[in-house]
């Protein structure tokens, strides 16, 4: 496998009314080729924003750290997304080497411009395709995720559509021109529990076919369960535990984690007591001193916990959390 | 906890006309056909099924929000009884008070511009409970200490507050008239996992405390697993199976049943793709399929599927299944 992207240090607030919002601090993760890698928190994360980041697709009151970096090896050298300034320099990451799927497939396509149009329409920037050679390859990738009669489909509008059949020619869309990685925001959010299931076994097949790399963006830990090979946390815009999907579901180091997954209802124990994390998560104007998490977590080891940030530590091989019950130094205070 | 159903659906049917043909019979969209269920005073009772399956309808129609075509809805909570569809004005006033709706989205339910106390307390005022203004409080600051609300919050607007805290606001406002039966449409869908569990956790202590009876609509099976003591499942305005809840997760016995469950994508990630998976989508409800209505999706269909619909049988205690294989299968 190869790097595919790398992000240090991300930093990026927001210049709002009421002052200056962190959304996301000092994320740093890499993705190899052909790697899935789930995104998990709750609304508030700051998990979006991240992803949105990789294609500089937030607004414009959004200001990076400076020590900031996100690096996308391409074949022909690394590229330095955050300096890309204007619009036809970003063409390499908007939909060129990376693809966004979004939650809500409705919203997702212009009402008024058939499927095929628009599909045909991204093509004729990213490629070097001829029209019709485009419409070819658009008919070719709405077969390939499974839309059946993809000639009529072509030249269907969104609202005639139903919603897992959306979804799927978002996917057709986004994959169309061979991205290098896929960046799914809650794909399957917004579908039931059969489609979502239809929708996974299809992006599982295109990560072995296309080799791409993957990053599925979700609160629901089952489908991370069920797709990525790697897991990284987010609370309150900072990444608290990162890990293969293994370790983090089975063994969860961070207490947020923990707390994500007892409250999760589990079919194999029906019983078992569902338990809620204490409090709300915080407004991102009111974020708490050192550990992010401090203000709801079960298991503050002292007075550490709100005065100083946890540095990322080794729980394990490859399994990492942001916690002071992992520092080796103990409890000082 | 007695066993005589407070609500009872006997062969109830939604149909909403379509734009009409000038000429010719009306076309109209079944909605919900014929379903009969009970649903017992005390119990939890889950309705699961894709969207379109007519879940919210049957839903509606039970508080008498959607219009009833055929059939009807025995509601008996041993101080009154009522058919709901032969409800008068002032009948229906009454059971507005006893019948409930928590909605699914907690940012859409509450006005902006109303402050919690008065959202709380307007059913009181439009339904006439309360004599005067003291009253109306004692009885908005009951219910909000219920759904654990504290009293400073009462004096805020909606925007102060997170999804959680919005929907304990909507179940407040649901029970304060004191009602028997409450719908559940989706309460906890648009939530995050740690505050679901919150929420979950109120309404069943609610639901103990008040002595109410749930209907609660989801799509969530693993939620509806936790909380439910009977679930029937729908597809396509038909109750394919319904069964307690144990028995319905550990031995479904419909195939529609038995793909949801396998479609719950599980936790262990050695598990994975071992699932039964559906093919396609469920038709549309204006042009439904001549037979057994899930013989386009199932695997296990064969020709009189295709022509002949199957009714409820009894498959166990409490568990009917409408299917013709049901039995064959299920060795």
């Amino acid at each position: 496998m190869s790097r595919l992207i790398d992000v240090e240090n991300l930093t990026l607030q927001f210049d709002t009314d009421e002052g200056r919002i962190t959304a996301v601090d000092n994320v740093s993760f890499s993705l190899e080729a052909g790697e899935v890698m789930g995104l998990v928190g709750e609304s508030g994360s700051g998990k979006s924003v991240t992803a949105k980041s990789l294609m500089k697709l937030n607004p414009g009151n959004a200001v990076y750290g400076p020590d900031s970096k996100i690096t996308l090896h391409l074949a022909d050298g690394p590229v330095d997304v955050l300096s890309l300034k204007t619009d036809r320099e970003m063409k390499i990451v908007r939909g060129g080497s990376i693809s966004l799927i979004f939650q809500e497939p409705m919203a997702s396509f212009a009402p008024a411009i058939s499927i095929g149009d628009q599909m045909v329409e991204q093509l004729l920037i990213h490629t070097s395709y001829s029209k019709q050679q485009a419409k070819e390859v658009s008919i070719e990738m709405l077969d390939r995720v499974g839309i059946s009669d993809p000639s009529t489909r072509f030249g269907q509008y969104a609202f005639e559509l139903s919603g897992g059949m959306r979804q799927r020619a978002m996917i057709a869309m986004a994959l169309s021109t061979k991205p290098k990685l896929l960046i799914a925001d809650e794909p399957t959010t917004a579908l039931d529990v059969t489609i979502q299931a239809q929708v996974i076994d299809l992006m599982k097949d295109l990560v072995s076919e296309f080799g791409m790399g993957i990053i599925f963006i979700t609160h629901d830990l089952g489908v991370i369960a069920q797709t990525a090979d790697k897991v990284a946390v987010m609370y309150l815009g900072r990444l608290v535990e990162q890990g293969s999907v293994r370790d983090v579901i089975r063994k969860p180091a961070h207490p947020y984690t923990r707390g994500l997954l007892a409250a999760l209802p589990k079919l194999d124990d029906m019983d078992a007591p569902l338990t809620p994390i204490p409090g709300d998560i915080p407004s991102p104007l009111e974020r708490p001193s050192g550990c992010v998490y401090h203000t709801r977590c079960q298991e503050v080891v002292g007075p550490r916990c709100a005065a100083e940030v946890p540095e990322f530590s080794n729980v394990d091989e490859d399994h990492f959390a942001s916690c002071h019950l992992y520092d080796a130094k103990g409890d000082t205070a | 906890m007695s066993t005589k159903p407070l609500m009872a659906a006997k062969g109830l049917s939604v149909h909403y006309a379509l734009r009409g043909k000038l000429i010719g019979p009306k076309a109209y969209v079944g909605a919900v056909e014929n379903v009969d269920i009970e649903i017992k005073a005390g119990s939890f009772f889950g309705l699961v099924g894709e969207s379109g399956s007519g879940k919210t309808t049957l839903g509606r129609a039970m508080l008498r929000a959607a219009p009833i075509s055929r059939g009807d809805v025995l509601f008996d909570d041993g101080e009154v009884s009522y058919s709901l569809k032969k409800l008068g004005k002032k009948e229906l006033k009454d059971y507005r008070k006893r019948a409930q709706l928590i909605f699914q989205d907690p940012y859409a339910a509450l006005s902006p511009r109303m402050t919690v106390r008065d959202i709380i307390a307007e059913p009181l005022e439009v339904m006439g409970l309360t004599k005067n203004r003291a009253e109306t409080d004692a009885r908005v600051r009951e219910i909000a200490a219920k759904c654990r609300l504290n009293v400073e919050h009462l004096r805020r607007f909606p925007h102060a507050f997170s999804g959680g805290q919005r929907q304990r606001i909507s179940i407040a406002r649901a029970l304060v008239s004191g009602p028997k039966f409450i719908v559940a449409d989706e309460s906890v869908a648009a939530l995050d996992v740690s505050i679901q569990a919150d929420v979950l956790n109120l309404l069943k202590a609610i639901q103990q405390e008040m002595g109410l009876t749930f209907l609660f609509i989801s799509h969530d099976l693993s939620v509806v697993a936790h909380v439910c003591d009977h679930v029937a499942v729908m597809y396509l305005g038909r109750i394919v199976e319904t069964a307690p809840t144990r028995t319905l997760f550990s031995g479904p016995r419909h195939p529609y049943t038995k793909a949801l469950l396998s479609a719950i994508p599980s936790l262990d990630p050695d598990d994975r793709g071992k699932a039964q998976k559906l093919e396609g989508e469920i038709p549309s409800p204006t042009n439904p399929p001549p037979g057994c209505k899930f013989q386009t999706r199932c695997p296990a269909a064969i020709d009189r599927c295709r022509v002949e619909e199957p009714v409820l049988e009894t498959a166990g205690v409490e568990h009917k299944v409408a299917c013709h294989r049901w039995q064959e299968l299920s060795d």
